[in-house]
């Protein structure tokens, strides 16, 4: 598309945003009590989708949503927008012959993230399957609870977004709410999402998350470093899911994953898959790799092995 | 040619060959046959004596050392001179029975004791198989002496944890600070509270 | 078409709606009460979330998306009365087709509401809105669907106010006009249930859905399940109104549903002999739907009544004496309607989440909310359909057209819902049951 014909489009779709937004404001004048029509309310309605933002806007989104969060938590909570890095695309690596099933990384990944305590929304599952079955869900135990683990003749699978070379879930978004980025993560703009949930339906990972109610966090658990794409909290009816921690590893230098570094066996491993050097290369390279539903073409970034 | 006359035909190259085989085998003694990475065969030439001589370690490249936090000492252990400084070491394998009696060793305990790790002479370092004398913090070549695939797992990140940053500096996790080194099975975990199931969550 | 002209006819059907028998009244006011409460329920859905209904990350779509797919089969079928009336330009069915066209916007409207109220955030619907928003066309199966729906809804306004509109001012209709409209209707038709069956069928995660012969599948159920609605809508205006139906249109469609069952249900053992013949792991749905997987069972009854009311209508269309009967003609419309309504409503949608991905079953049963909302639903479907009949029947019976001086309306039907006996004229052939 031309730098002019992208204006224009712009332009256009701004005239009609117009339009819809004097409409919109005039019936929302008359049905919504004028205490809760607050400006950020509005503005929040009307924001465009994150890709189309300038910097000028974008910059305002973050500024609104730092001080909407920070009221509500009573904190300063901060939101960026880290782009991706150049030459990086980020893949996950996980040693079935060392997970244990402590489900660490499940809660590292709810404090850092900020999901929702009740309702309950986990990015990662753990499940149980048995040594002599193999990875044959048919026998996956999601709700284990022994006094200690890992038990006998069981071992355990963690599943949270695999971060797909070729995602189905972004091909079925009606609105492009949710993309995959230059760095291989599949974001969701949380305040673009409308919630039809063709995702979760696409999905062959059960990666992907509802927000079926308000979210609550305790105000003292809010982890206030943020991301627009990542862990900022998300409203309600909007799907939400893993992004390998988009805050933290999109640093420099960048920080492993939270559920990384939590892990208590070293089973999980992350870095540059386009860098020869990085551990993942090593582990794709030298030890038995398998990815998690390889038939459906989905090309997971996220491989599973066995470290012996 | 008849039935009856093949069998002792066979019978005689059969004779014939293996005294072949076993004339040339002493000639090929310093003869090594291996396949090198490629799958080509190396054939290397070496004398007797060669073959014989001791291998001794000469101008061998030192171990990377790895940036690691403070090994996992037992509280209140650590400088072992403390006590050892004055006494005689004593190589004789044994039970002990005055001091250090709660370790229990779990760990091949029938090939080695205290001293094949320990350092007998300077108590706070330990010994590699070598005679070299290491530190505390570089233990993991000491593991990695009987241990080599989870040692060179380890020096690539796969075995074990690093911690720090991806694309930046590292922090390795010492072998010693996941296994005890008397005992060195991973210790099962209390796992952490499984998820809510759908039907029970209150909303 | 002048505009004096236009707002006349509207503000004639404005005063036509208003009147009616007390029947009328009392039907129109259940509709609305009905309404009422699915609207309090969809309030409290609004402010409380989607937390209300059932649907968890396991099953992700339930109640309301299964009453979608099933009403876009309803919408579909009216093209199964286009395609006699006239593409054969077959007279007796002909007169019916625009109650078919009326009864595939009502249920479109229905389809609509269904997607609204399953979505988490209705306040973003302008996101769909091409340049407004992004649709994010043509990737996504779902703003095929947008467009396609909405594309068949403007189809049949259009269609059927232009046709109205003209024999309300005693006009002939521009063929050259209405006719490509019209031939258009009928890939448009097929073109929503396709879409709508390749909504699911394209998701590799969900293998019950992802069989190829969906589709033809969705197709055949639509044309027994909607025509079975429309016998029995045909029927009851017939008793009730002034409006004639022929017997042989009701005969003709009963003959079509006959084809179209029995095309269902070969497809379906089709499937069945595919999924446990071949026994794969995907086999795991299919066994749920049918007898239960690890002792979870909820939806084994519903698809066995399903089955066997299909099985029996399929009888009844199949042999004449029964098909002609109009007792056994509307058990038997009754029977394909629910038995069809069941298996690819919540037959269809729910085996596509159990087992998930990840194989956990979690079952699903809509909550009180889901069907008070879901009742609402069907409630305006009916009084939108209650609403276009109220104004079609009398323009097609020259009982609503424009007054002699041109301007005002003649309204010939006052009470438009009778009760049989009361009829005025004599009910045409031989009343029904």
């Amino acid at each position: 598309m031309s730098d002019q014909k992208k204006k224009d489009d712009h332009a256009f779709r701004l005239s009609r945003r117009k339009t819809l937004k004097g409409l919109v404001a005039g019936v929302g004048a008359l049905a919504l009590p004028a205490s809760t029509a607050s400006a950020s309310v509005w503005e929040e309605f009307f924001q465009r989708h994150f890709r189309e933002l300038s910097k000028k806007e974008l910059k305002d989104v973050l500024a609104r949503l730092e001080k909407d969060y920070s009221k509500q938590y009573g904190k300063q909570v901060s939101v960026k927008a880290t782009p991706p890095i150049e030459g990086v695309k980020f893949g996950y690596g996980l040693d079935l012959s060392r997970c244990i099933g402590c489900r660490r990384c499940v809660y590292g990944c709810v404090a850092e993230n900020n999901q929702s305590r009740d309702p309950q929304i986990h990015w990662i599952r753990v499940v149980q399957l048995e040594k002599e079955k193999g990875v044959d869900f048919d026998v996956a135990e999601h709700y284990y609870n022994p006094k200690k683990v890992p038990e006998k003749g069981h071992f355990y699978m963690p599943v949270q977004c695999q971060q797909c070379e070729n995602p189905p879930c972004t091909k079925v978004c009606p609105v492009q709410a949710t993309w995959q980025e230059t760095d291989g993560i599949v974001v969701v703009d949380y305040n673009w999402c409308i919630g039809c949930r063709y995702c979760m339906a696409a999905c062959p990972y059960g990666a992907r998350h509802f927000n079926w109610s308000k979210s609550s966090i305790p105000a003292d658990e809010i982890n206030p470093d943020t991301h627009y794409l990542g862990n900022r909290p998300r409203p309600i009816g909007v799907v939400e899911k893993c992004t390998f921690c988009v805050q933290r590893t999109r640093e420099q230098p960048g920080r492993y994953p939270a559920c990384e570094e939590i892990c208590p066996v070293g089973a999980r491993k992350f870095g540059n898959l386009l860098d020869p050097e990085s551990e993942m290369r090593y582990l794709i390279e030298n030890k038995r790799v398998f990815i998690f539903k390889e038939d459906l073409n989905t090309r997971p970034k996220f491989f599973y092995f066995y470290a012996t | 040619m008849s039935r009856r006359s093949v069998f002792p035909a066979l019978l005689t190259i059969a004779a014939l060959s293996l005294a072949l085989v076993s004339i040339s085998t002493p000639a090929n003694a310093a003869k090594k046959k291996y396949f090198d990475r490629s799958g080509n065969l190396v054939v290397e030439e070496k004398t007797a004596a060669e073959m014989s001589r001791v291998y001794k370690v000469q101008n061998r490249e030192p171990e990377k050392t790895y940036a690691v936090p403070p090994p996992p000492f037992s509280e209140d252990i650590f400088p072992c001179s403390d006590c050892h400084a004055d006494m005689e070491p004593n190589l004789q394998r044994r039970q002990l029975e005055d001091m250090h009696t709660d370790i229990v060793l779990h760990h091949a305990e029938g090939q080695r004791w205290c001293l094949d790790c320990h350092n007998p002479n300077d108590r706070d370092k330990l010994r590699l198989v070598s005679g070299e004398v290491i530190d505390f913090s570089e233990s993991y070549r000491l593991c990695g002496q009987c241990h080599g695939d989870k040692f060179r797992d380890w020096k690539v990140g796969i075995h074990g944890k690093r911690t720090g940053y991806w694309n930046g500096d590292k922090q390795y996790l010492l072998c010693a600070h996941c296994h005890n080194p008397h005992d060195p099975k991973f210790k099962p975990l209390t796992p952490k509270p499984p998820p809510v199931r759908p039907g029970q969550a209150r909303h | 078409m002048q505009l004096r002209e236009v707002w006349s006819f509207y503000k004639g059907t404005f005063v036509l709606i208003g009147k009616g028998s007390k029947a009328y009244y009392i039907w129109l006011a259940a509709l609305l009460s009905l309404m009422g409460i699915g609207v309090v329920a969809y309030l409290h859905q609004l402010n409380s979330g989607l937390g209300v209904t059932a649907m968890r990350d396991q099953v992700s779509w339930g109640f309301y998306i299964s009453n979608f797919t099933f009403l876009v089969g309803v919408a579909a079928a009216a093209v199964l009365l286009v395609i006699p009336a006239y593409v054969y330009n077959w007279g007796p069915i002909k007169e019916i087709a625009v109650l078919g066209e009326l009864l595939a916007i009502s249920v479109i409207c229905m389809c609509l509401m269904f997607v609204t109220v399953d979505i988490g955030r209705p306040d973003r619907f302008w996101h769909l809105i091409p340049k407004v928003g992004i649709l994010n066309f043509p990737s996504s199966l779902l703003a095929w669907d947008v467009v396609v729906l909405n594309g068949y809804l403007g189809l049949n306004l259009v269609i059927v106010v232009y046709y109205l509109y003209k024999t309300y001012y005693k006009r002939v209709s521009n063929k050259a006009f209405t006719t490509p409209l019209l031939l258009l209707s009928i890939p448009a038709a097929i073109s929503i249930h396709t879409v709508t069956a390749f909504l699911y069928n394209g998701l590799g995660a969900r293998p019950f859905w992802n069989a190829s012969i969906l589709a033809p599948r969705f197709l055949a159920s639509a044309f027994s399940a909607g025509p079975a609605f429309m016998i029995i809508l045909f029927l009851l205006i017939r008793k009730y109104t002034r409006f004639k139906i022929k017997d042989e249109a009701i005969h003709k469609v009963a003959e079509l549903i006959a084809y179209a069952i029995f095309i269902n249900l070969f497809l379906f053992g089709a499937e069945i002999f595919k999924e446990f013949y071949t026994g794969t792991k995907h086999l795991a749905p299919m066994e749920y739907l049918l007898f239960g997987l690890h002792g979870h069972s909820a939806l084994v009854p519903w698809i066995w009544t399903a089955i066997i009311f299909n099985l029996f209508a399929f009888l009844i269309f199949l042999i004449p004496e029964t098909r002609n009967n109009h007792v056994t003609l509307v058990m038997g419309c009754v029977l394909i309607f629910v038995g069809v309504y069941i298996e690819k409503g919540m037959g269809l949608i729910i085996p596509g989440f159990i087992p998930d991905v990840l194989h956990e079953i979690y079952e699903y049963a809509p909550t009180g909310i889901e069907l008070l909302i879901s009742m609402g639903i069907w409630a305006t479907g009916l009084f939108i359909f209650t609403m276009l009949l109220r104004v079609a029947i009398p323009i097609l019976n020259g009982d609503f057209h424009v007054a002699d001086d041109g301007v005002g309306s003649y309204i010939g039907d006052q009470l438009f819902l009778v009760s049989p006996t009361a009829k005025p004229t004599p009910p045409p052939d031989k009343p029904p049951g």
